[in-house]
């Protein structure tokens, strides 16, 4: 059984039709008045340049064992203003995908093959201090934790004029001025209070509501937001990825929604990228990879679900469980627990071939010779 | 604040209590004495008459409370070996003591924070590699054979260091002071260094070990995606969250100075309160003893309650003004 | 329980412990110091070359002799003699043997003491529990070297006369009362959590006493901790004991540890024979130094956060 949390019964997009190629999508409903700089929404099949490209990211670890590949020949492209979903189990790589983006993959980690490109500029191996003015100020970053992620020591307000004057040319009161902003604008009552209380003064809901305004206070262009909503009650879950739908649609800022919730994925992503044992195995518009997906391990994730449609046959569970770093199968890694797996599947490993509106690394799709 | 102040007070006092009861049980308990201010040749006259007049005669917690009594008024009775009232001894000594215990402490606290920061910045240089292996050394070199070999190098083969005593002190009130001479001072050098250099050791050690624990947290790792600068992660938020447990175990790590001051005072013939102490435990002197010990406790108690305080400054999660409404 | 404890140290050993040990140099180093060291102490009377102790042997004609590199030396005393003819070099194997001694007994004192301690504290729990605790809390604001001071001191007033004789026990007292409180808290917080596991309300039933049982079970749980704790703890034992003895509360001079051997040996600082304390000195250092060593590897080892 696999840990990623399926769809809720009517896992129909949250948002109106989109186009059968992630083409433009169409305005919000009730637009909310933009404050950033709205980007044109243009996904990487569009005519615009992606906002971040990741081209067959490696990512090693070097252990006593042996050299351990926890990420492999990765790529996907992010367009300005998209929201981007990666869902798989822990250990799938997601994480360290995000991590390696904005340059803080924990030693002995490390980036052994392929680009990131950021704007059309590669960021993977940047010097030091200009991997650091990129981080905050053109990525933010959003992590699992609220309770862990913010200084006990420090009221909140200290360290959001502290990022936002780390980036912006702007005196202590006009950060602060700022800072009360994101605060009101993230959903924090009475901001101009609360600004000079501690993290431990917050519930873990408002925590959450702080790390978002931390995360946006350079008015970054994308962010990495892992796991944001998993530490946090059900009930506050819904409103944190409400506000950071809304907030990012109003800045026009992409997002990359790290996660192994597929219900999360469904009401916020653009498009999904599903990964297994450190690889993309399918990449498409989310609607359509939850109506109709491609590669078995989708197929058995959506399998899953409940439906509230009766006559569907039984539910399906994915036998076994992902390999192990140490031990990941030749050919297609999902080979083992495959259903309808074949020849071509020991031996050999499938890139992502297209697949209708997505692209699947599975041989069932790859093109006839 | 007030209501965390006072039971922190309570507990100290009761603390306090405790020690001071091992010391009544002391003087009450071992050795017997009447004998021993008596001698051999006393009557049994003698003998019921003192033992009346020393209260001996009394319910034990009638003699505890006078025992707190006097303690409290610094009253230990008269040395065995000297003949002194106590109090007039350890008056005299302090002064050697604490000018000692402070320097070796603002030594191992200037020298130690820094290199424990260091170390704990950069884990892999040759510089910390090297730091962290004389730490090593450190902790496993015994006070007094520092304070040997210090003597064998820099007072015997050298001549540079005077190898005993305090040199010429000035008399301020009722206080002496080595601070103002300058054999005074030079005086001071080896003996801060041999007391210091092991808390020096265990204060590297120990902020260097907080300093990575605290690295490998959320916040830190937040910290630096928010682009922040190493500078200011390193010292703004690193180091500060590093201080809290430090300022505990560095605070108590002071007041054991002034404990291990006693083999330092031994080596280099310290007139202070530790080798009175160790004289005092070799002729069974139990006055000296019990006075030695309920001083200790005080400054122990007292450094006990600063750090608690100090805590509570550093860390808000410790304060309880806690506003309502959206904290829960 | 003894298999359990063996398969709990084969599975250890087998896997990353031996892992580790292979690839630490330092810790090779000062395991082989280590076993020189006990190797020196166990066999003294056969290893030294003079029995220091042999009032016959001894000549005060060869008092403070130089060591044999030095004009005036001979080979017959590779580092010269102290001001009775002993040989320092025999001196030191004798020493190092009373130094472990007092060392390895007070740790196992602290040890069964602590281990006991921490698992009543931690069964018993309430009242007897948080006195235990707070004595423990008590102590430990006090430095080890103090209450050891303090418990010699005690000893040596109720003993009085009789000290000499009973030093060596004294000091293995004195030394493994000041030092229970580490292994306690350890004890105690594994006991907390196993108490509230089933099989310890299951042997009830079966008529063992759960104390017993839970001892089963904990023992192997906190023998990682413990082992450490112990091996630190060894080297600061010999430390306490030398600096005891240094300061003449310790074991006699007729029956020299290191620590009395340099405080001997201090009085012949200023007439210039250093060898006498100086020799003893790197002695203890030596060996407190391997012990240390060895406990540091052995906790990153045993510490699976720390390790990467």
């Amino acid at each position: 059984m696999t840990d990623v949390r399926p769809v809720h019964p009517n896992p129909l997009p949250a948002r109106g039709e989109r186009g059968p190629s992630g083409g433009l999508r169409p305005p919000h409903p009730n637009p909310l008045p933009a404050r950033g700089e709205r980007e044109p929404r243009v996904s990487e099949t569009g005519d615009g340049r992606p906002l971040l490209d990741v081209r067959h990211l490696r990512i090693e670890f070097p252990t006593r064992r042996g050299v351990l590949t926890a990420v492999d020949d990765v790529t996907f492209a992010i367009a300005p203003g998209e929201v981007l979903g990666v869902v798989g189990e822990s250990g799938a790589g997601k994480s360290l995908t995000g991590a390696a983006i904005i340059g803080l993959l924990e030693p002995p980690g490390r980036i052994a093959g392929g680009e990131i490109l950021l704007d059309g500029a590669r960021i993977d191996h940047l010097p030091h201090d200009e991997m650091r003015r990129i981080r905050g100020r053109r990525i933010g970053a959003i992590f699992q934790d609220p309770l862990a992620s913010l200084d006990p020591l420090y009221s909140i307000g200290s360290q959001l004029i502290e990022t936002i004057r780390t980036h912006l040319p702007m005196s202590e009161a006009a950060a602060r001025t700022r800072a009360v902003e994101l605060l009101q604008e993230v959903g924090i009552p009475a901001a101009a209070r609360r600004i000079d209380h501690y993290p431990h003064q917050f519930s873990g809901g408002m925590r959450q509501r702080v790390v978002i305004a931390l995360a946006l206070a350079a008015n970054p262009r994308l962010i990495i937001a892992d796991e944001p909503t998993t530490a946090l009650d059900v009930s506050i879950q819904a409103q944190i990825i409400t506000l950071l739908r809304r907030l990012c649609r109003e800045y026009g800022t992409a997002v990359m929604l790290i996660t192994h919730d597929m219900g999360v994925i469904a009401e916020t992503a653009d498009r999904v990228a599903v990964m297994y044992a450190g690889r993309i195995v399918e990449i498409g518009p989310v609607a359509d990879v939850i109506r109709a997906p491609k590669h078995p391990y989708t197929i058995g994730l959506m399998g899953s679900i409940p439906s509230v449609t009766a006559d569907r046959e039984r539910l399906v569970q994915i036998d076994g469980s992902m390999p192990r770093l140490t031990a990941i199968p030749s050919g297609c890694p999902f080979h083992p627990r495959c259903n309808r797996v074949f020849d071509r599947c020991l031996n050999e490993r499938p890139e992502l071939f297209d697949a209708g509106t997505s692209r699947a690394a599975c041989w069932l799709h790859a093109p006839l010779p | 604040m007030t209501a965390y102040a006072i039971r922190r007070l309570l507990q100290a006092i009761v603390v306090m209590l405790v020690v001071a009861f091992v010391a009544f049980s002391l003087f009450q308990y071992v050795g017997d004495p009447v004998q021993l201010m008596l001698g051999q040749f006393a009557t049994p006259v003698d003998r019921i008459r003192l033992t009346h007049e020393l209260g001996l005669d009394r319910p034990f917690y009638v003699q505890y409370y006078h025992f707190l009594v006097n303690a409290v008024h610094g009253q230990f009775g008269v040395s065995l070996r000297i003949g002194k009232p106590v109090s007039v001894l350890l008056a005299e000594r302090l002064p050697a003591t604490l000018e000692l215990s402070l320097c070796a402490a603002i030594f191992a606290l200037v020298v130690g924070i820094p290199a424990g920061v260091y170390t704990g910045l950069k884990p892999n240089s040759w510089l910390a590699r090297t730091m962290l292996s004389l730490s090593l050394l450190g902790v496993s070199l015994p006070t007094f054979l520092i304070g040997i070999l210090l003597i064998l190098v820099f007072a015997v083969k050298l001549n540079w260091l005077p190898a005993f005593g305090r040199g010429t002190v000035v008399h301020l009130g009722g206080w002496t002071t080595g601070l103002l001479t300058k054999s005074g001072l030079v005086s001071l050098i080896m003996p801060t260094i041999t007391l210091g250099l092991f808390q020096l050791t265990l204060i590297m050690r120990l902020v260097r070990s907080e300093m990575l624990e605290v690295l490998r947290t959320d916040y830190i790792k937040f910290a630096r995606a928010r682009g922040l600068t190493d500078r200011a992660i390193n010292f703004g938020h690193a180091l500060k969250n590093t201080l809290v447990p430090v300022i505990t175990i560095t605070g108590l790590q002071l007041g054991s100075i002034i404990a291990f001051s006693i083999i330092t005072e031994q080596v280099f013939q310290w007139p202070g309160m530790g080798l009175l102490f160790i004289q005092a435990v070799s002729y069974v002197d139990i006055p000296v003893m019990a006075a030695y010990l309920c001083l200790i406790a005080v400054v122990f108690v007292t450094i006990n309650l600063i750090v608690d305080l100090l805590y509570y400054v550093v860390d808000p999660r410790l304060r309880v003004d806690r506003p309502g409404g959206a904290g829960h | 329980m003894t298999t359990r404890i063996a398969l709990a140290l084969h599975g250890a050993w087998d896997s990353d412990l031996a892992w580790s040990f292979r690839h630490s140099p330092y810790a090779i180093v000062a395991a082989l110091v280590f076993l020189a060291c006990i190797g020196a102490a166990a066999f003294a009377p056969w290893v030294a070359p003079h029995n220091p102790f042999d009032l016959s042997q001894l000549d005060l004609s060869n008092s403070l002799k130089p060591p044999a590199w030095l004009p005036g030396g001979t080979h017959t005393f590779p580092l010269g003699t102290d001001d009775q003819g002993r040989d320092i070099l025999s001196t030191i194997f004798f020493g190092a043997r009373i130094s472990l001694e007092v060392g390895i007994a007070a740790v196992l004192l602290s040890m069964v003491l602590g281990v006991a301690l921490g698992l009543i504290a931690g069964y018993v729990g309430g009242s007897l529990d948080a006195f235990i605790m707070r004595v423990a809390d008590v102590q430990l604001s006090f430095p080890a070297i103090l209450i050891a001071l303090l418990v010699d001191g005690l000893a040596r007033a109720v003993i009085r006369g009789a000290h000499d004789s009973m030093a060596f026990w004294v000091l293995v007292l004195s030394i493994g009362v000041s030092g229970w409180v580490q292994y306690a808290r350890t004890v105690r917080g594994s006991t907390l959590v196993e108490k509230s596991k089933e099989y310890v309300q299951a042997a009830r039933l079966f008529g063992i006493h759960p104390l017993a049982i839970m001892a089963r079970h904990v023992l192997p749980n906190v023998l990682g901790p413990v082992l450490v704790i112990g091996t630190i703890h060894i080297a600061t034992a010999i430390i306490t004991e030398a600096t005891l003895s240094f300061l003449g509360v310790g074991v006699p001079p007729t029956q020299p540890s290191l620590g009395t051997l340099i405080r001997i040996g201090n009085d012949f600082l200023f007439s210039g024979e250093w060898w006498v304390t100086l020799f003893p000195g790197i002695a203890l250092v030596v060996m407190v130094l391997a012990i240390n060593l060895l406990g540091d590897w052995l906790r990153d080892a045993l510490n699976p956060r720390l390790r990467t």
